[in-house]
């Protein structure tokens, strides 16, 4: 019941976080600041763990396929697939909902319990949009970019595990890079990211915005906005695979 | 002028306010004083519109206010100036932002013209060579200072102030209290301030209503109040040894 009840209230939520801006000027110019603060300052850890994660991708599909049968550009293949599959949207999305997920929340949440919500709504600001729609308007623009960053630099890495260690040769690696690739794939990995760009930005709004009590209820909420929104984007995964993919 | 009528607020089995009547006059400082916990923060937040009353009116002059949506409630909120307890500046502006915010938001006024108007209302609070700096770097008087700067810089007709001494030296509170009182006079605006300070009522208190448990115990001025008969009100005056030892 209790589950029943907090569901509607996040769709009454979203209702409202979609209402007609009151200034659409001052709406503009607060997209903008959270595209750097949830985007551009998200490009980074992008990068960082896309690198890692390519070359320990390609070092396993290497090690899996260490048999004379098995062409050795399959490791380029398989590192290309896995990345732009599964690992540019739904791992990356995963991590997105710690870092980007918590700062949402717990920034909405800070503003709740130190009564900056209320001073807004005193001035007879409509907050849910206010705070909502620009971050939600953000995440949906800037997300597929990191996917994009993800997929180029999570390849580089695989390349560079490749080279250096000798696994496969440079021209094998670019050539299963290159081997039966389908241009959808990338389309597929691009709207799975939008979707969990929107389940981040409003689930981890909602859990701010509604926050009581003092700082400890506010790391709360930001703990439980990671990991809902880390369940959905797992469970929206497999939806749109059928959906996308079958 | 702000009216309360027969008020009932109650948070399940915990009645806040019972039948609570008030006039809360133009042009004048009103306090509502009382301990902590007797429901003076509901009452204010339920004439803002934060929470919503139970039962009972609140009328902003000729308007009812209670009955009115979110959309018909806006012109009356564009009139309301709020001074929070812990100030409530946003974290991420600027003081020169958190001041022109409302302007941003709701007038078509030009870069200039909002500058100008800033700059005003940071010159009457005594907010000096501080546009830039964010409020992290404020002391608590200079926050609560800019947070009145903001609350009057759309000419609002109403200010509220909750607990607008609390957490300052008593020289600044009395600064803080006179500045209120000064604006209140200059804008001719109907002002209601939550106190539980004893200094705010004799230095501002036009008038003073004394709220215990809920209920209204007494209304009167702050020349009237030492002279009341009301024992709850004089208890809560003359609590501490000193204020009683100034009485005899």
């Amino acid at each position: 019941m209790k589950l029943l009840a907090s569901i509607g209230r996040y769709f009454i939520f979203l209702g409202k976080s979609f209402k007609k801006p009151e200034k659409h000027r001052v709406y503009y110019r607060q997209t903008m600041k959270e595209l750097i603060n949830l985007g551009v300052n998200s490009i980074g850890i992008v990068i960082v763990i896309s690198v890692f994660m390519g070359a320990a991708i390609t070092l396993q599909t290497a090690y899996n396929t260490d048999n004379p049968i098995y062409p050795r550009y399959l490791i380029g293949l398989g590192c290309r697939d896995s990345i732009i599959l599964e690992f540019s949207s739904t791992m990356v999305a995963l991590i997105l909902a710690g870092k980007v997920g918590s700062h949402i929340a717990s920034e909405i949440g800070s503003m709740r319990i130190t009564e900056q919500i209320d001073a807004l709504d005193i001035m007879g600001v409509n907050t849910i949009s206010y705070l909502i729609l620009p971050k939600i308007v953000a995440t949906l623009i800037f997300f597929p970019f990191l996917t994009l960053i993800s997929i180029t630099f999570g390849i580089f890495g695989g390349y560079l595990s490749a080279i250096s260690t000798g696994v496969v040769s440079s021209g094998d690696f670019i050539y299963g890079l290159q081997y039966a690739f389908v241009p959808y794939n990338i389309t597929y990995s691009l709207i799975k990211t939008v979707v969990f760009a929107f389940i981040i930005s409003s689930v981890s709004g909602f859990q701010g915005y509604y926050v009581s009590g003092g700082s400890l209820d506010v790391g709360k909420a930001s703990t439980r906005s990671v990991v809902y929104a880390c369940i959905l984007i797992l469970l929206f995964n497999l939806v749109l695979t059928q959906l996308l993919l079958s | 002028m702000i009216r309360i009528i027969n008020s009932y607020k109650a948070f399940g089995n915990n009645k806040v306010l019972d039948n609570v009547s008030v006039n809360f006059e133009a042009g004048k400082t009103n306090l509502v004083i009382g301990r902590s916990g007797s429901g003076k923060t509901v009452l204010l937040k339920s004439i803002v519109g934060l929470l919503e009353l139970d039962s009972g009116e609140i009328w902003y002059d000729n308007t009812r206010f209670d009955t009115l949506d979110f959309k018909s409630r806006k012109s009356i909120r564009r009139e309301i100036g709020m001074l929070f307890q812990g100030s409530a500046l946003f974290d991420s502006m600027t003081v020169e932002e958190n001041v022109m915010f409302k302007l941003d938001m709701f007038t078509n006024m030009s870069r200039g013209e909002k500058k100008k108007r800033v700059n005003y209302c940071l010159d009457r609070v005594n907010i000096i060579d501080a546009n830039n700096l964010l409020p992290s770097e404020l002391s608590g008087g200079m926050r609560k200072r800019v947070a009145i700067a903001r609350a009057i810089v759309l000419y609002p007709g109403y200010l509220f102030c909750d607990e607008p001494n609390s957490g300052l030296d008593p020289e600044t509170a009395i600064l803080i209290d006179k500045l209120i009182k000064d604006i209140t006079d200059e804008f001719k605006m109907t002002t209601i301030v939550n106190t539980h300070d004893m200094n705010s009522v004799m230095e501002i208190g036009e008038k003073v209503v004394y709220i215990a448990e809920g209920i209204k115990q007494w209304e009167g001025t702050n020349r009237e109040i030492l002279k009341s008969d009301c024992k709850s009100l004089n208890e809560f005056i003359f609590a501490s040894e000193l204020t009683r030892q100034l009485k005899h």
